[in-house]
């Protein structure tokens, strides 16, 4: 399946938006997802079907003003 | 001072960006005893995990942080940023920006009234990024605010209180409200006088972050800060137009 992640795209065999994190690295990262533009809090990633040609964000803390 | 329940007794909240390094970053909380940061969300990638080590690093700071929707210039965009850094930093505190304009960075008051009123409905405790317009500012605070922070000037831009006027007449239109001048200040000059308007609070970040030695900067902001609030504690003296002895004239010797 091919999803686009933080801008770059990426063929992944995962159906829900935790295994695409888990496969990417971000398994014990402390982030926050959004799929589609639309906020997933931590507790649903286990239960969100990821689909060809979705856009994922992970997003992390950073410096601010 | 009071933020949604938090007493504070430092009136220096303090940005994060734009430092040299993270070490001139905890030397200039430290020397500015801020109590409150601002931080920000932006991609995780690549190898580095560069948020991760930045979590570590202000996790081990002890601080209060004020996440903000830095760069959304549309309200799905900042309400999604919003619900976003409450999951990550577990905090309902959110600095709302909507920007409208980008070379002024202004913000999009209508945007912004909107964004607020969706996101206090859901429980965040917002910290506006407004102008000094009131009605504005009444809006905000009908949907919910209970703070409002007016620019000084366009962030990043060093000017100071760009409409001393209007910041006078919300001080005095909004008594009771905690009021913080957030952006465009560019010395300790200005935040005095922000805080001997009766603002409750200055928010500051590129003023220290992109002075020569940012540490000192961040320390004389705190103390300008202290020093401003100190004088409007003590009511300064109006100005008048023609001068005033200060020396008692009764009692002057006939030398002529």
């Amino acid at each position: 399946m091919r999803i686009l992640l933080n801008g770059t795209e990426h063929n992944l065999n995962a159906s829900q938006l935790v295994e695409a994190l888990e496969a990417l690295g971000y398994k014990d990262a402390v982030v926050a997802t959004a799929l589609n533009g639309r906020f997933v809090p931590k507790a649903l990633r286990p239960s969100t079907p990821l689909a060809d040609g979705d856009h994922v964000e992970v997003l992390a803390a950073m410096q601010g003003g | 001072m009071d933020f949604y329940g938090v007493a504070l007794s430092s009136r220096l909240l303090l940005g994060t960006a734009r430092y040299p390094s993270p070490k001139i970053l905890e030397a200039s909380i430290r020397a500015s005893r801020v109590e409150v940061v601002t931080v920000s969300l932006r991609r995780e990638g690549g190898e580095q995990r560069a948020g991760q080590a930045f979590w570590s690093f202000i996790s081990a700071m002890g601080v209060r942080v004020l996440p903000n929707t830095a760069g959304c210039h549309s309200v799905k965009e900042a309400v999604t940023t919003a619900h976003m850094a409450r999951e990550l930093f577990g905090t309902n505190w959110i600095k709302l920006e909507v920007i409208g304009e980008a070379d002024t960075l202004q913000p999009d008051v209508f945007g912004l009234v909107e964004a607020a009123r969706i996101l206090a409905a859901d429980g965040f405790e917002i910290f506006p990024y407004t102008t000094e317009d009131l009605v504005v500012a009444e809006r905000l605070i009908d949907v919910g605010c209970r703070v409002l922070m007016p620019w000084g000037a366009p962030i990043g831009s060093a000017r100071g209180l760009n409409n001393l006027f209007g910041l006078k007449a919300m001080r005095a239109h909004f008594p009771d409200v905690p009021l913080v001048i957030d952006a465009g200040l560019g010395v300790p000059s200005h935040a005095a006088a922000a805080m001997e308007l009766g603002y409750d609070a200055v928010l500051l970040n590129t003023a220290v972050a992109e002075a020569g030695d940012p540490v000192r900067m961040a320390e004389a902001f705190a103390l300008a800060i202290e020093a401003g609030r100190m004088a409007y504690a003590a009511s300064p003296m109006e100005p008048r137009d023609m001068a005033a002895p200060s020396t008692p004239v009764v009692g002057k010797a006939q030398l002529a």
